[in-house]
């Protein structure tokens, strides 16, 4: 097992009967890092989540999972994925369904599972299916992070939760990050929480990455300058826009920007959303994200 | 017992590590924290505010690479020293004069903006930019 990459996508493509979902997509994830997945609805984020988690088979390209292959059933034994909808059986107790995680799973933490249920006040004798939403959420974490994954992959866990839960939800998805070292890697239209949250960055948009690396690299490459000027020359523009004599616009400067611009340091919603606002801006990749040539066999 | 909880703002455009390295030197400085204290783990911190906890360690690394913390390994960051200083204390006679001042001024009708410009005004003239 490879310790430094959780995750390796080499020339990553999934094709569906009405076209590709996800196309040339290379880029890796370092061990350790928490991922924020984000991207316009159909950009792709759940085809490569599912990729990851064995559930389809890429059509085209490589993918690995601390330096094993998906081709290998051990790539996903240290992964645990929580979809969506948080398929749990309803008429299970919380009980019982932390005890089909103990059969189920060979390196089974009841410690760290009972900890999180725990946390949230939930009864363990409780059905599932009448907890509240959070409630489920966090036995359905308790359910990943009792597997005592190196990878937790999340597909958008709090996009149903009322503010509160959401809250909860994160401050224990952290909280549990913070003792085992997990690599997270999660898609959400949350930009807000995402920015506490993440450290590290992948931006998908028609199915292909836009943006990868860590926030703290990715922040710093842009800034958001406003000013009379037409000239945006030399810098890299990702978005512009100008209302009446005024230019606003997000680039990444090559050089010193003229002094005739006021400029400002974007926080992570301005990147993001200029982003997902321009699907045609350059591609930027850290070259932590990048994945050297030539390629690693598959 | 957790000696001192962050409260960060999403809102600020400040980075959160920026906002925690901030609020333990406020807490150094008003005598919250004391040498010997044991600042809360990424975990704690987490659990309150949702915090990266990467986030916390960077502003831990930060504040231990300006000689005020010290990490021991298992047992947590611990306070190296306090930067209170006796002369800004709140029977001081420094503050005391500062008290005055704000009362002539608030006389002379000006706003609690106005007296926060003229203070960042002169605070940079002597100190610099930064």
């Amino acid at each position: 097992m490879n310790d430094t990459w959780a995750i390796e996508a080499h020339g990553l493509g999934k094709r569906y009967r009405r076209g590709w979902a996800l196309r040339d997509c290379s880029f890796r994830i370092p061990a350790g890092r928490i991922c924020g997945l984000v991207g316009p609805n159909g950009a792709g984020k759940s085809t490569l989540l599912n990729l990851a988690a064995r559930l389809r088979r890429p059509t085209a390209g490589s993918l690995r999972l601390f330096g094993t292959s998906i081709s290998d059933p051990e790539a996903i034994l240290r992964m645990a994925f929580l979809p969506q909808d948080k398929p749990l059986f309803k008429r299970f107790t919380v009980e019982e369904t932390l005890r089909l995680g103990r059969e189920l799973n060979p390196g089974w933490d009841q410690t760290v599972a009972e900890r999180i249920v725990g946390a949230g006040n939930i009864p363990l004798h409780a059905r599932v299916g009448t907890l509240s939403g959070g409630q489920r959420t966090r036995v359905a974490f308790a359910l990943a992070f009792g597997k005592r994954p190196n990878l937790l992959v999340l597909d958008e866990p709090m996009a149903d939760l009322d503010p509160l839960a959401r809250h909860e939800t994160a401050a224990t998805l952290m909280a549990e990050t913070a003792d085992s070292g997990t690599t997270v890697v999660m898609s959400s239209h949350l930009l807000g929480e995402l920015a506490d949250m993440c450290d590290y960055l992948v931006l998908l948009c028609d199915g292909r990455i836009r943006l990868a690396g860590d926030v703290d690299e990715l922040l710093p490459a842009h800034r958001l300058i406003t000013g009379t000027g037409a000239h945006l020359e030399p810098h890299t523009v990702v978005e512009s826009r100008t209302t009446g004599r005024q230019t606003t616009a997000l680039i990444r400067p090559e050089g010193a920007i003229a002094p005739s611009w006021a400029v400002a340091e974007p926080c992570l919603e301005d990147v993001l959303l200029a982003y997902l606002r321009a699907p045609a801006a350059p591609v930027l990749m850290t070259d932590v994200a990048r994945v050297p040539e030539p390629a690693v066999a598959a | 017992m957790n000696t001192i909880e962050f409260r960060i703002d999403r809102r600020s455009g400040v980075a959160t590590y920026l906002q925690i390295v901030d609020q333990v030197k406020q807490a150094l400085r008003l005598g919250v924290l004391i040498e010997g204290d044991r600042l809360p783990t990424a975990r704690e911190v987490a659990e309150t505010t949702a915090v990266n906890p990467n986030t916390t360690l960077k502003a831990y690394r930060e504040l231990e690479r300006e000689g005020l913390v010290e990490p021991r390994p298992g047992r947590g960051t611990f306070v190296l020293h306090s930067l209170a200083k006796p002369a800004g204390a709140d029977d001081s006679p420094l503050r005391a004069e500062l008290r005055d001042w704000i009362t002539r001024a608030h006389a002379a009708g000006l706003q609690r903006e106005d007296i926060t410009a003229v203070f960042t005004s002169l605070t940079d003239d002597h100190y610099g930019h930064h």
